[in-house]
Order: structure tokens, then C-alpha cells, then sequence
């Protein structure tokens, strides 16, 4: 894959000057990053969070109400599950989620998957990340597009860049740090001596400028995506902070055991929302999140209490300006017949028709720059907003 | 770039002396193959006993009847109860003993080789089933066949308790066996795809679901557990019965058809196309020259996969020793043992640096997913990987700053190819722990 950041040297040097002048006082911080938006209340906010190996979309929902429901899952789910409306329901380790979905600050939308139809969970990583038709054939992502089309900042609460955020200039990464940079003067000189080096000298400049947003709050410690989730919604709620966030977490590949498993995931999951919402205190009222995860899993269980890659699955919608208490779906049934393949929960929307009405609202693109965020003909999925 | 700085930094871990390889750097390069160091195993545990060790951790934290924890400090995975402190001191025994060798091999080259291998056949300590047993999987079955036929290589990587349990094939059952008839048990399709997907294939090889499926039913009946005594197996009343038939070809009932089904997929064109891809992408550049991966591929087909040749067709090719190739970023683990070599010193505390590997971005054991760590720059340079190298390199200023000389290490290690910035900026360093940080944060040890 080649960079597109050796095409940018002048801009990432500026960019790195900026920043280092900032750093060593030279520069106000506030005047090095003059071209970040001012902080104003109705100010929108975006947070994806990519849950990596495929969540069971009907273990996190099951669809107690289809005629093939019990015999499909056996009842493994039924007894416990927390009531949405006839037909579903939802795991009860996500009790934040569920009080959300009663206080209508939270939709799901099932029967849910993207335009891949293989069942590798990089292909369709890649592919949800990047918006292309199929695997590979787009190199950056569509948040990365949209970031790039726009002023909005971006920060992934992650070691690398998701693929997601790749080609953007905006975009920055940050996990806790066990032991914070001792020396200025040290990150000043190592920022000069990379300044032949534009990808090294471009994210040392991204990292400089995070340390300058987040200054002032205190920075998280410790491990686990509810740390990383509240110091997201530090972020997104500093004056000048980021405006889009992207966390992640994996172990939802449960070709096994999955019950045990998932009843310590998804758990983790709610937890880790309820984290953030917390944090972004009153930006929660604009602020959107998406969960979303790259396919569902085999309809019915395999052969070790698991299940194995499938096809459609769930994705989730939350936020003070969602229009919750809903189940959007044109549920296809679960019945042999109607099963895709004759094993998979079949796709009747596109994820894309989903992620364009948040890049909308986030982002206020027109028509032809929304055409290169998610190339294709995608219908914006209605009925997401209440405000 | 010259010869030299390519066989110490791109292919290898990062020579101290670049000037000792300066007769010959290509021969450098070959000779290892034929003599690579052995790895010593004294005192590592075999996989059964691994297998015993995971398996008491899991056991332990299942068990209500285990002693109130007395030991203040727990993590994530719950009370250090004595089974994990088995686990941990085994671990880090093993991860000891692996750094140990990749900082003071003489055959660098050769290292980089198994531990490209280790990486394609990833399992990963993130099941209670193999928390002991990655290590094992890298010295039991990587290890002893990565100059051998690739075939072999494959089959000791799969019949291995660590993948048969990471990827799930232990507990897969064939659905018309003896076991599936009598319980409500089968399939677990795991290894299938991964097998042909990742180990194999490549995702664009053309296999079908049904290829897949016919997969998991041939590979039904190896397995591990207490009825094996945690070595790996093949369980007559697990298997599924009948033929398969996959991409075309018609296997027999029985263990012996794992064998012919790995002969025709290493065998495959695809597969040594896949091979060769990876193989140029990881020690040559992120794209390498289509002329070098064909080069590769083509001695894959012709060898019928003796590793030993391919290595020798990709490090005597020129289009490898190109200079002006875009490097790459090395990964966290490679940055740590390339500055245990140029510092010369070894890794003393290797929980502490296990640590900071880990915070670089590289859980030492627990690669994210089967397809094993990432191998693009763009996977690993962001901005927080950057701030977390430069904290690391202060730490070491910190630790080994005050006894060695930084312009000098990097003048010995990178003689004519050093940056005048780089040596510019360690040169006028206000300390020896500063200089020694400039180096260790420097482009060139972040790239090869």
C-alpha cells in the first residue's frame, strides 16, 4: 500500500512546526491550533465503535418472537433476555443499552450486514472500514474521507490506526501512557530530527497536538475499553478537542462456549458506553454512537455451543438525538427457507444506508463529497433522528 | 543504502558492527541458512505439560473452593491464584528464553526467518485453553521444521495441541461419528477456513463454503484433551465418516487424509503465490516488486516448497538488495531486540520489557486475531505508537544511558547511512541518557 502522507510533505511540516513551536511555548497553543473549531454547544459529535471478530447479532438480539427461534437456539437466550417489543429482545449484560432503548435514546437495527457476502473477517473488516463494494478496493477509510472533506479532527482510542481513519490528515491515535514523556525538550528534538522522516515527523505532530488538547484534564490510566471510552468523551468534550472518536475492541470471534463468553463481553461492552455517555456529561444531547461489527454468525449453534461466521448481524445507534425505541429491521425470519445459504441471518439492509445519515449529520457534506466517503448508490436509512 | 545496512537491518535484528559484514553481506546473509543457531529448549516445558498448565489456571479460576486470595495483586484475569503464578513464571521463562536468543544469535537472518513463520501459523494466549502454550507451539513445531519442506512446516503447525485448541479443531466433532451420535455435538468450522484462508490459500484462492465445511469434517478427530493427556491426537470416535471432496479432489475416511488434503493445498498454485507475497512483503517492503514475488513463488513450485530454497531464491535476488525501496516500520518487538543488539546488552527485566513492548502496541502472546500480527507501516506508525517509542527510548536513556556512548553506537551500527540529522541531534544531547533516547527513537532503528 503506498502512503499518500510523502505527497503532503509541506503541509505535515507545517503541521509539525506548528506544533512544536506550540510545545516550546514559542507559539500559543490556542493560536497553533486556531483552525480546529471553537468549542459552541450544538457542536456535533461522532463515536464508532467496531467490535472486531463478529458479534452474534442474535445472542446481543435475539428474535424471540420467529416461529424458528426456539428451535434454532435451543432457548439458550429466551429465559433471561430483556423485552424490546414482540418480536426481540435483548442479552441482559446490556442493561445500560436496554434502558437506553426504553428512554428511546436507542435503536437497533437488525438483519444488518455490508455488501460482503464471504465469510473472512479481514476481507470484511477491511471492507466496513474502507465503505468500498468489495474488499480492497479502496486503501483509506470512509471516516478518513469525510475527515478530509471537512475541518472535523479525529481520535481512535488505539495503538494504530484503524483503517477507518487512514488518510486523513486529522486524524490521531492515543492509549494511556504508563509513563508520560518526562522531557519537552526531548520530544522537541526528536520532532527536529524527524523532519526529514514526513510519516514519523507527521505523527509525532498529531501526538503533540493531543497531549495540547487533552491539557488541563487529567489523562486515564489503567487498561480496559471503559477507560478508553471515558477518555474519549474527555476528548470529544475538550474546547478544542476531536468532534469524532473511534474505539474498538475483539474477542466476539465465539466459534465456542459462546454463552460464558459473551455474558463477559457484551457486559463490557455496556459498561464501557455507559463510561462514555458519563463522560461526554451534557454532549451526550449531540452526540451519535455507532456500534457496529463486520458479519453475524451462523444462525444456528455449531458443534461446541458457538457459532461460526455468517452473514448478517446487528448494529446499534444510540444518542440524544436518535430516534430510540425501535427496532429498525425488515426481518427476513429465520426459518431454513429463508435462511441465507441455509445457515445465515439474511441481509435486508445495507450498513452503509445507516453509516450515511450519521456522516451526514457529523459532517454536512454535499452530494459529490458524500459520493466519496461511501461510494455507490446507497439509500440513507429513514427514521433514525428525533430531533 | 548499502549492502551492508540491508543484510543488518532489513533482513536481520540490527548488527552492532555494520563494518563486520562489509567483505561480504550477501554470503552473511545465505550462510545462515545453512548454519542457523540452534535454539536451546533446556529447561522450557513441553507442550503436554503447557497444555497441564493452562489448563489449572482455567481450572483455579472455575473452582469456588480455591483459598481466598491473600495475594493483594489481581488484574484483568482475576486473583493471581498460585496456578497463574505457574503460568506466569513459565511464560516468562519461555519469552526469556526466546529474547535471549533472538538478541545473541549469530544467524539473525535465520531468526527473522522462524519468527516470520511463527507469525503466519499465529496462535495466540488469548483462550484459557492456551494461555501456556504459545511458546511451545514456536519451539515445538515452528522451530524444528522452518528449513524444511513447507508441507511439514504445515502439518507440524496444525497438529499441534496449541492451534488444534486456539482455533477450536479440539472440540469439533464429526456429526456422524461414534461421539456425535451419542451427544449433541459437531462441527466447529475454525481451523477449516483459517486453514485454507490464512495458513494456505489466501482468501482470493476460489474455495466455496462447501469447501470449507468438507474441511472441518476431514479435520474431525484431532484433538487434544484430558483423553490425550494434552498432546495432540487423532480420536477414531470423533471422526466424521465417509469421503470429502474439496476444490475437486475426494479424500478418505481417516486420519490419513489430512496428509494428502495438506500435500494438495501446499501444492496449490495459490499457495505458493500467497507464500511468496508475504514472504517479499515482510522482508523486503510493504510492495514489493512483482518480478521478486514471482522469482519466490516460482522456486516455492519448483522445490515443492523446501524452505530452505525459497529462502535462498528471495535473499540472493537483487531485486531484494534494492536500495531505494520505502522501509519499513519495524514492529515493537523488533525495536526491542534490535536495541538489545546495538546496545549489547541483554533483556535483564523481561516482564518490565514484555510491558513496554506491549504498550508499544504488541501484547507479547496475544496477537489479535489468527491472521497473527500485521506486517504494514501503516499498521503500526501512528501517533501514539511514535509517542509510545519515544517514551520507551527515554527509559532506556534512562537505564542504559550513562554506559554507552550513543554517536558511537550509531556510527558503528549505521556508519555511512546514518542521518546527519540523527547524528547531529545525538551529538548535541545534554546527557548520555538524552543521547542514547535520540538513538533508540531515531528513523533509522524505527525502520529497516
Amino acid at each position: 500500500m503506498t502512503s499518500p502522507k510523502f505527497s503532503r510533505r509541506a503541509h505535515l511540516q507545517q503541521l509539525a512546526l506548528g506544533a512544536g513551536l506550540a510545545a516550546t511555548g514559542l507559539l500559543p497553543a490556542r493560536l497553533a491550533l486556531a483552525a480546529q473549531a471553537e468549542n459552541n454547544p450544538s457542536e456535533q459529535r461522532l463515536v464508532v465503535v467496531l467490535l472486531r471478530g463478529a458479534l452474534d447479532g442474535l445472542a446481543a438480539v435475539p428474535a424471540l418472537g420467529d416461529p424458528a427461534w426456539a428451535a434454532l437456539r435451543g432457548g439458550a437466550e429466551t429465559p433471561t433476555a430483556l423485552p424490546l417489543d414482540s418480536t426481540f429482545g435483548m442479552h441482559p449484560g446490556l442493561a445500560h443499552l436496554h434502558r437506553w432503548y426504553q428512554s428511546k435514546e436507542l435503536a437497533v437495527v437488525h438483519a444488518v450486514a455490508s455488501p460482503y457476502r464471504e465469510r473472512s473477517h479481514f476481507d470484511a473488516q477491511q471492507q466496513l472500514e474502507s465503505g468500498g463494494d468489495r474488499p480492497f478496493v479502496l486503501s483509506t477509510g470512509w471516516l478518513a474521507r469525510a475527515l478530509q472533506a471537512t475541518q472535523h479532527s479525529a481520535v481512535a482510542m488505539t495503538p494504530a490506526m484503524p483503517l477507518a481513519l487512514r488518510g486523513a490528515d486529522r486524524a490521531n491515535t492515543w492509549t494511556p501512557s504508563r509513563r508520560p514523556n518526562k522531557s519537552q525538550d526531548t520530544l522537541d528534538r526528536i520532532a527536529a530530527m524527524y523532519a526529514d522522516d514526513v510519516p514519523l515527523a507527521s505523527a509525532l505532530a498529531q501526538a503533540m497536538a493531543q497531549q495540547d488538547k487533552s491539557m488541563g484534564a487529567e489523562p486515564a490510566t489503567g487498561a480496559g475499553l471503559t477507560v478508553l471510552a471515558k477518555q474519549a468523551g474527555a476528548f470529544l468534550s475538550a474546547p478544542r478537542g476531536p468532534r469524532v472518536a473511534w474505539l474498538e475492541v475483539g474477542g466476539w470471534d465465539t466459534h465456542s462456549q459462546q454463552t460464558a463468553r459473551l455474558g463477559r463481553l457484551l457486559p463490557a461492552l455496556d459498561d464501557a458506553l455507559a463510561g462514555l455517555r458519563e463522560s461526554l456529561s451534557v454532549h451526550w444531547a449531540t452526540t451519535t454512537v455507532l456500534v457496529m461489527t463486520e458479519f453475524g454468525r451462523s444462525a444456528a449453534m455449531n458443534g461446541s455451543q458457538g457459532t461460526d461466521h455468517g452473514t448478517a448481524g446487528v448494529a446499534f445507534v444510540a444518542g440524544g438525538q436518535v430516534a430510540g425505541g425501535q427496532v429498525l429491521t425488515d426481518w427476513p425470519g429465520l426459518g431454513r427457507h429463508q435462511l441465507l445459504d441455509g445457515r445465515d441471518l439474511r441481509p435486508t439492509r445495507d450498513i452503509r444506508s445507516l453509516i450515511m445519515p450519521l456522516v451526514q449529520r457529523q459532517f454536512q457534506l454535499g452530494t459529490g463529497a458524500m459520493s466519496t466517503v461511501l461510494p455507490g448508490a446507497i439509500q440513507p436509512l429513514d427514521n433514525l433522528w428525533r430531533v | 543504502m548499502q549492502a551492508t545496512h540491508l543484510a543488518s537491518h532489513r533482513f536481520g535484528y540490527s548488527q552492532p558492527q555494520l563494518q563486520a559484514l562489509a567483505n561480504d553481506p550477501r554470503s552473511w546473509v545465505l550462510a545462515q541458512f545453512e548454519r542457523p543457531d540452534a535454539f536451546n529448549t533446556e529447561g522450557l516445558v513441553d507442550s503436554a505439560k503447557a497444555w497441564q498448565i493452562s489448563r489449572d489456571v482455567v481450572q483455579a479460576a472455575l473452582n469456588p473452593s480455591t483459598p481466598p486470595n491473600t495475594n493483594p495483586s489481581q488484574d484483568a484475569l482475576g486473583p493471581m491464584t498460585p496456578a497463574r503464578q505457574v503460568l506466569r513464571q513459565t511464560n516468562l521463562h519461555g519469552l526469556g528464553k526466546r529474547w535471549q536468543h533472538m538478541t545473541e544469535t549469530t544467524t539473525p537472518v535465520a531468526e527473522r526467518w522462524v519468527q516470520f513463520w511463527a507469525n503466519h501459523f499465529c496462535v495466540a494466549a488469548t483462550k484459557g485453553t492456551t494461555l501456556a502454550l504459545v511458546w511451545p507451539h514456536e519451539y515445538e513445531a515452528i522451530r524444528p521444521h522452518a528449513w524444511g519442506s513447507y508441507k511439514a512446516l504445515l502439518r507440524a503447525a496444525i497438529v499441534h495441541p496449541a492451534m488444534l485448541l486456539y482455533l477450536d479443531n479440539a472440540q469439533s466433532i464429526g456429526p456422524q461419528s461414534m461421539a456425535g451420535r451419542r451427544r449433541d455435538r459437531g462441527l466447529n468450522e475454525n481451523l477449516a477456513r483459517e486453514l485454507l484462508e490464512l495458513h494456505t490459500l489466501g482468501v482470493k484462492a476460489g474455495y466455496t463454503q462447501d469447501d470449507v465445511t468438507q474441511t472441518a469434517k476431514l479435520l474431525t478427530g484431532w484433538t487434544v484433551g484430558p483423553n490425550t493427556a494434552g498432546a495432540a491426537r487423532f480420536m477414531d470416535n470423533l471422526h466424521q465418516p465417509g469421503k470429502k471432496t474439496i476444490l475437486g479432489n475426494t479424500y478418505p475416511e481417516g486420519p490419513q487424509a489430512l496428509d494428502l488434503l495438506l500435500t494438495d493445498l501446499a501444492r496449490h498454485p495459490a499457495c505458493a503465490d500467497f507464500m511468496a507475497s508475504k514472504l517479499c512483503r515482510h522482508f523486503v517492503t510493504d510492495a514489493p516488486p512483482a518480478a521478486l514475488v514471482q522469482a519466490v513463488a516460482a522456486e516455492f513450485r519448483r522445490t515443492d516448497g523446501d524452505l530452505k530454497a525459497v529462502a535462498v531464491a528471495l535473499f540472493s535476488h537483487d531485486l531484494a538488495w534494492q536500495k531505494d525501496l520505502p522501509p519499513k516500520f519495524k514492529r515493537p518487538e523488533e525495536c526491542l531486540i534490535s536495541a538489545h543488539r546495538l546496545m549489547q546488552k541483554k533483556v535483564i527485566n523481561v516482564e518490565n520489557s514484555a510491558y513496554w513492548v506491549q504498550t508499544m502496541g504488541q501484547a507479547m502472546a496475544r496477537a489479535p486475531s489468527p491472521q497473527g500480527w500485521p506486517d504494514l507501516s501503516a499498521d503500526w506508525l501512528s501517533p501514539d505508537a511514535v509517542i509510545k517509542r519515544i517514551q520507551w527510548a527515554e527509559r532506556y536513556g534512562e537505564l542504559y544511558g550513562k554506559d554507552i556512548d550513543a554517536r558511537d553506537l550509531m556510527q558503528q551500527a549505521f556508519g555511512p547511512n546514518l542521518g546527519t540529522g540523527t547524528a547531529q541531534t545525538i551529538a548535541r544531547a545534554e546527557s548520555g541518557a538524552q543521547a542514547l533516547a535520540f538513538a533508540l527513537a531515531s528513523p533509522e532503528l524505527m525502520r529497516r
